[in-house]
């Protein structure tokens, strides 16, 4: 029955062709024999049990359940495979994309964000803020159809989807997470740099004749520090959301466009796969985070209530 | 810094208000517009036109034609009814079950409490896009899908907001007097509670607004949304992503139009905020 599934396997279809045809009724069955014209009931009951969709819904998520915690994640409806190694060889390209958006999130919105703080109510704060007003209200696939028709298309710079995980391909779709991002991202590290540049410790200084470089590198920024990085793991959640669109707008082969083509095929360990890896991925940043705060603020590690 | 002037905080108040005159105006448009969008349309967005399909924009298409020929600027038109009152729907049904779970919570307590709370959190734990993503894919796409799957994990924030409002109610000297003159729990969630607490979360939903409109039309661009024929704004992009490299008006031309709208949505929310809450204006 395996080769069965196998033969059967269409080339998943991208999102308007699958949105086409009215999925409202489907379930994986159908996808599985939908185009091959009738099929006999009985083959399609014999899927049915052979997949296990005959049970009640009950039984069939807690026999998923028991599979799962014993590293058992099932086999894809569509190619047969089993799912945790078609996962974990997609993986490897999704992290890289999430590391290299998070690491230009850094490189533009911490400068722009602090500058931003530092002129407060001057033109470059202005200008700032109205960029990242305009970037928040960009729908990521938006930004990546502008940067396609700009770069790829106008400019012929890079290639308009991605040849496999090289870096060449993945300035494109690491740009366009990053320009979501950063829009938030330099708004609330603004806010915060500016209200540690109104605390009473920075008047001080200043009255001490302490420079204003001084205050700014070596007590501002390291008191901001913190909030900057809790707010960024934070942010890390709406990137794994992210990174589905825009892996299968640039046909980038990670996890993102694996569960978005499972989707449209209706393969539901592939789907349930994902949603569990996200958020395993998901807690785990936000432990590390709580465990980095614990190791960066001295008043956390030597109990010391706060304020 | 010092402390803003009286005369400081009048300026900023009255520029507050005409922020929110101007905001309020062009979302009132907006939306009336999108009632009526079908009386607004110089052609019929439905009508194919082979002979004159892919066409630049021009003074008769200002937005030119798709591959059938059909007018974007009436597409677009069209498109604002079920990409804005999708979206007003689906932050009005947050809105609601968020504000009656939260309050529900926070005046009854006990172990009800506790269990529904858990579950918040356990929608917390997911990344929103991705369960969203996930419950649409199961549900099998379709408008109201979409909305049902962002509702499912979008609620959990506004029962945060409304319990721990409710809560800190509940302590205040007026509402106990209420209960002492023998006001019944409806009389008091209905005539006390809701009223005290609704401006944060409508703060909240405002703001919600241009971020939820966005994600439904990333679900509508994924096919788990909206589906073509229908004229909306995310599935309209997505149809007509494969022209790109010829004719980028037509897929450029629904996302200026969610561009525009998320944006004026997103403006009058932080007006709103601001004007609610004043404080936080000089720091934001």
């Amino acid at each position: 029955m395996q080769t069965e599934a196998a033969q059967l396997r269409q080339i998943p279809r991208g999102a308007a062709d699958a949105a086409e045809r009215d999925a409202a009724g489907s379930d994986a069955i159908t996808e599985l024999y939908g185009d091959k014209g009738a099929v006999a009931q009985e083959v399609i009951d014999a899927k049915k049990a052979e997949l296990g969709l005959d049970k009640p819904f009950v039984v069939q998520y807690f026999s998923w359940l028991g599979g799962m915690l014993k590293g058992d994640m099932g086999t894809s409806y569509v190619s047969g495979k089993e799912v945790f190694p078609t996962f974990v060889s997609k993986l490897p390209a999704t992290l890289m994309l999430t590391a290299l958006s998070i690491l230009m999130t850094v490189v533009i919105s911490i400068p722009l964000g602090v500058l931003a703080a530092v002129n407060h109510d001057k033109i470059s704060d202005y200008i700032l803020r109205f960029l990242s007003f305009v970037g928040n209200s960009l729908p990521n696939f938006f930004v990546a159809l502008l940067l396609m028709q700009l770069l790829a298309i106008k400019l012929k710079l890079l290639p308009v989807i991605s040849n496999g995980t090289t870096l060449r391909s993945a300035i494109m779709p690491t740009l366009t997470l990053a320009i979501a991002m950063s829009a938030k991202y330099m708004r609330q590290v603004r806010a915060t740099v500016l209200e540690e540049l109104n605390k009473d410790y920075v008047t001080g200084a200043k009255a001490r004749g302490v420079r204003n470089s001084v205050i700014l590198w070596k007590s501002v920024l390291k008191s901001s520090m913190l909030t900057i990085i809790t707010l960024l793991a934070l942010s890390i959640g709406s990137l794994l959301g992210g990174t589905a669109i825009i892996e299968s707008i640039f046909m980038w082969d990670g996890v993102g466009k694996l569960a978005v083509d499972a989707i449209n095929m209706r393969d539901y360990p592939l789907i349930q796969a994902y949603v569990v890896w996200m958020a395993i991925i998901y807690v785990l940043v936000n432990l590390i985070t709580d465990l980095l705060y614990h190791a960066l603020d001295p008043r956390i590690r030597l109990g010391v209530s706060k304020e | 810094m010092s402390e803003p002037t009286v005369r400081i905080q009048k300026i900023r108040r009255d520029t507050v208000k005409t922020r929110l005159i101007i905001f309020g105006t062009l979302a009132f448009l907006l939306l009336i517009g999108s009632i009526f969008s079908e009386h607004l349309t110089p052609y019929d967005p439905y009508l194919q036109d082979l002979s004159n399909a892919k066409a630049a924009p021009s003074a008769a298409h200002p937005f030119g034609t798709d591959r059938y020929g059909r007018d974007m600027l009436s597409r677009v038109i069209v498109g604002s009814r079920a990409s804005i009152y999708s979206t007003l729907l689906l932050v009005a049904i947050i809105t609601m079950i968020g504000t009656g779970v939260g309050v529900f919570c926070g005046w009854h307590g006990k172990w009800i409490d506790t269990v529904l709370m858990r579950i918040s959190d356990m929608f917390l734990a997911f990344p929103g896009l991705v369960f969203a993503l996930a419950v649409a894919g199961v549900l099998g796409g379709g408008l109201q899908n979409a909305i049902i799957a962002l509702a499912a994990i979008s609620w959990p924030k506004y029962a945060r907001i409304a319990r721990s409002q409710t809560l800190s109610q509940k302590e205040t000297p007026y509402l106990k007097a209420a209960r002492l003159s023998g006001s019944g729990t409806w009389k008091i969630i209905f005539k006390h509670i809701l009223p005290n607490i609704m401006g944060p979360i409508l703060v909240t939903s405002m703001l919600d607004i241009g971020t939820m409109m966005m994600e439904l039309a990333g679900l509508s661009f994924l096919g788990l949304g909206a589906k073509p024929p229908i004229a909306e704004w995310g599935s309209m992009m997505s149809d007509t992503r494969s022209l790109i490299t010829t004719v980028p008006w037509v897929t450029f031309a629904p996302g200026l139009a969610i561009f525009v709208s998320v944006m004026i949505f997103n403006l009058l929310g932080d007006t709103i905020r601001d004007y609610a809450d004043p404080k936080s204006r000089s720091s934001s």
